[in-house]
């Protein structure tokens, strides 16, 4: 169990409004990412989910029942902090053992659950090791062995891998999918990491200053984007925005397209500019083409392109996959 | 002594092999008269110490062996003092760390004018050792002119207590303490500063209530800090003299320190003196050896 509520809630540190007033619902077993850029109040809702910071006004429930004034131990949630926020005096053993042991849960019970929770993530070796002996991974995996062990109604990540190396972290990432798909407990995470929102999530909810811009599924966030906003947060290579003519032409402010929905060529094309850098990975090589009045748009293109520096390009969008959006910036269906 | 993991540190700076030697060199002069500061008297004790050498008797010299020592713990005053040397430093060590730890935890709590309260909290710190025991006993602990007698009779009492003629070793271990309790809890409080906000949230998240984080979280984490105050103070406190000469209880309340002072000052055993003081630094060192070990297996496990 585990379908968290947020009801019109509202927080402000003395004048500052950061969550001018949110609506969400989290259904069991879901898996929910919180994106958006720094500053726009993520954290502070898993802290006010967490229980850890206390709502200005409205109402949290998790399974119906209502929270908002419980203790964070009284939820029955699981946090695991960006700096994983391990005891550093404490072996792994009594890191794991320790929400168990202030529940009052007898010896042997403990000791039952922490064999377990290490075999699970393969902890059993360091047991007996501090947190200040281990890998930045294997701390991961003690804060994650932590937070199951009290078989918590929902779990929730903040940035749990932010400080790990980038093979690491494509580890990690696996291992939270994984673990999600074995204990089907709700999770709720929050990155700053397009591939983990868009690999992990059953739901993203784009943030900004406080305001939900969309929640959806991940191929509905990049397929179909409420706004601009979005649209620009979601995929990258970022979206390109065009603003001018070719947005007229198709009734609208701006039209956007995606890198990977621009097809290039050196004789014809809607579109004429000149290669700039060009980025080569090898499987996808990165264009990043001036089109004069249009500005630096970035092209996508698979595999191996032969342009170099300073070549003469013609660019034309997918015409079915071009986003128009209005003055204000919400799209045009 | 004080030079030595300085030296470490600077070894791994300075890259080159010259640049060590230049180094070594550069820091002779203040290993040098460290040496000799705490060497060349540290030498002389212990030479006096096995000498008699007594200032009313000058013609019986040569050496005494063990004498000297021998009669240091014949002396009558001895496991007296021994006894009030123990009291006092663990009486105002429990004192200290319980209270600092106490005042720490306060003074980490936003409040307004935090920073001046931190501020005056050091000043009995700066106090001369005479001059707050000269105060304590004559304005707070005088049983006609002092604050505490102006109590008692408020409260009804004809006859306030006379601190220092009834109670000479507590009312000095009140009068170490209050000295001694600003520099224990302002280590402590830096302590406190440096530990981890998200240790708190991640404990509040386990269902650890004040009391068990206190116990679970801060405790251990004050476990070095607490080491280092206990240390510190027992060297320090093992020379307390100054208040019990001012209090004038010498012969009551005295102190290991204050009986080598008067083997030397009323004595004039130089000789004795040197043995007492002796046996005073392997006591400081056993006592101290004793007390960080408790604390670091009790605190840190
Ligand atoms: N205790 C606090 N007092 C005052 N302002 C705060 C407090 N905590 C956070 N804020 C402010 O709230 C805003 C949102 O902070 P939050 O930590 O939720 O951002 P975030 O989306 O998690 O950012 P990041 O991606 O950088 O972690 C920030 O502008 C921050 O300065
Ligand atoms: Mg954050």
């Amino acid at each position: 169990m585990g379908s968290i509520t947020l009801k019109n809630v509202r927080k402000a540190f003395g004048d500052t409004v950061i969550i001018p007033g949110l609506d969400l619902a989290i259904a069991d077993g879901e898996f929910v990412v919180f994106v958006g850029p720094s500053g726009c109040g993520k954290s502070t809702l898993l802290r006010l989910i967490a229980g850890l910071e206390d709502v200005t006004s409205g109402t949290i429930s998790i399974d119906g029942e209502d929270v908002t004034e419980a203790a964070p131990a009284k939820r029955g949630l699981s946090m695991v902090f960006q700096s994983y926020a391990l005891y550093p005096h404490m072996s792994v053993y009594n890191n794991i053992a320790f929400p168990l042991k202030m529940a009052k849960m007898d010896k042997a019970a403990i000791d039952a659950k922490v064999q377990t929770a290490a075999a699970t993530l393969n902890l059993t070796q360091y047991l007996q090791r501090r947190p200040g002996q281990l890998s930045g991974g294997q701390r991961q995996r003690v804060a994650i062995g932590r937070a199951i062990v009290r078989n918590p109604r929902a779990f929730l990540f903040d940035e749990p891998l932010s400080n790990l190396d980038a093979a690491l972290r494509v580890g990690m990432r696996l291992e939270i999918g994984e673990l999600h798909h074995k204990l089907g407990t709700t999770m709720v995470y929050v990155t700053h990491d397009q591939v983990e929102a868009m690999t992990l999530a059953d739901k993203i909810v784009v943030l900004n200053a406080g305001v939900i811009e969309q929640v959806g599924s991940p191929l509905e966030l990049y397929k179909s984007p409420a706004n601009q906003f979005v649209a620009g947060f979601i995929g990258s290579p970022k979206m390109n925005f065009v603003t001018g003519a070719p947005a007229v032409n198709r009734n609208a402010a701006t039209i956007g397209v995606r890198p990977e929905h621009i097809k290039i060529s050196k004789d014809t094309g809607e579109w004429a500019g000149t290669v700039g850098v060009a980025e080569h990975l090898g499987s996808d090589t990165f264009l990043h083409v001036n089109a004069a009045a249009l500005g630096t748009l970035t092209v996508r293109a698979e595999g191996e392109v032969s342009v170099s520096y300073g070549d003469r390009v013609f660019l034309t969008p997918d015409l079915n996959r071009i986003h128009r959006f209005d003055a204000n910036g919400v799209v045009i269906r | 002594m004080g030079g030595l993991p300085r030296w470490h540190i600077l070894s791994g700076i300075m890259a080159t092999r010259q640049a060590q030697v230049l180094g070594r060199w550069a820091l002779a002069p203040a290993v040098t008269v460290l040496a000799a500061w705490s060497f060349v008297p540290l030498a002389l004790t212990i030479y006096f110490a096995f000498l008699r050498y007594n200032l009313q008797d000058p013609d019986n010299t040569g050496w005494a062996g063990f004498s000297n020592f021998y009669y240091f713990f014949k002396d009558p005053y001895f496991v007296k003092d021994l006894i009030n040397t123990v009291l006092l430093v663990a009486g105002t060590i429990v004192t200290t760390v319980v209270g600092g730890t106490l005042l720490a935890l306060l003074l980490d709590q936003p409040f307004w004018g935090r920073g001046i309260v931190r501020l005056l909290m050091i000043s009995p710190f700066f106090v001369l050792p005479t001059v707050s025991a000269l105060v304590w006993k004559n304005l707070i602990m005088h049983p006609v002119f002092g604050l505490f007698a102006g109590i008692q009779r408020f409260f009804g009492s004809h006859e306030p207590l006379d601190w220092f003629g009834r109670l000479p070793l507590f009312s000095v271990g009140i009068v170490v303490s209050w000295q001694w309790l600003p520099y224990a809890a302002l280590i402590l409080l830096t302590a406190l500063q440096s530990l981890d906000e998200e240790q708190k949230d991640a404990s509040a998240m386990d269902g650890a209530g004040p009391l068990s984080y206190f116990r679970y979280i801060v405790l251990p984490h004050l476990a070095r800090p607490i080491t280092v105050v206990i240390l510190i103070e027992t060297i320090f406190l093992l020379n307390t003299f100054a208040e019990i000469k001012v209090g004038g209880i010498g012969g009551i309340a005295g102190n290991l320190t204050y009986l080598v002072f008067s083997q030397l000052n009323d004595a004039t055993d130089v000789g004795m003196a040197a043995a007492g003081g002796l046996v005073a630094v392997v006591l400081a060192n056993v006592v101290s050896a004793f007390l960080v070990r408790l604390v670091g297996k009790n605190l840190e496990a």
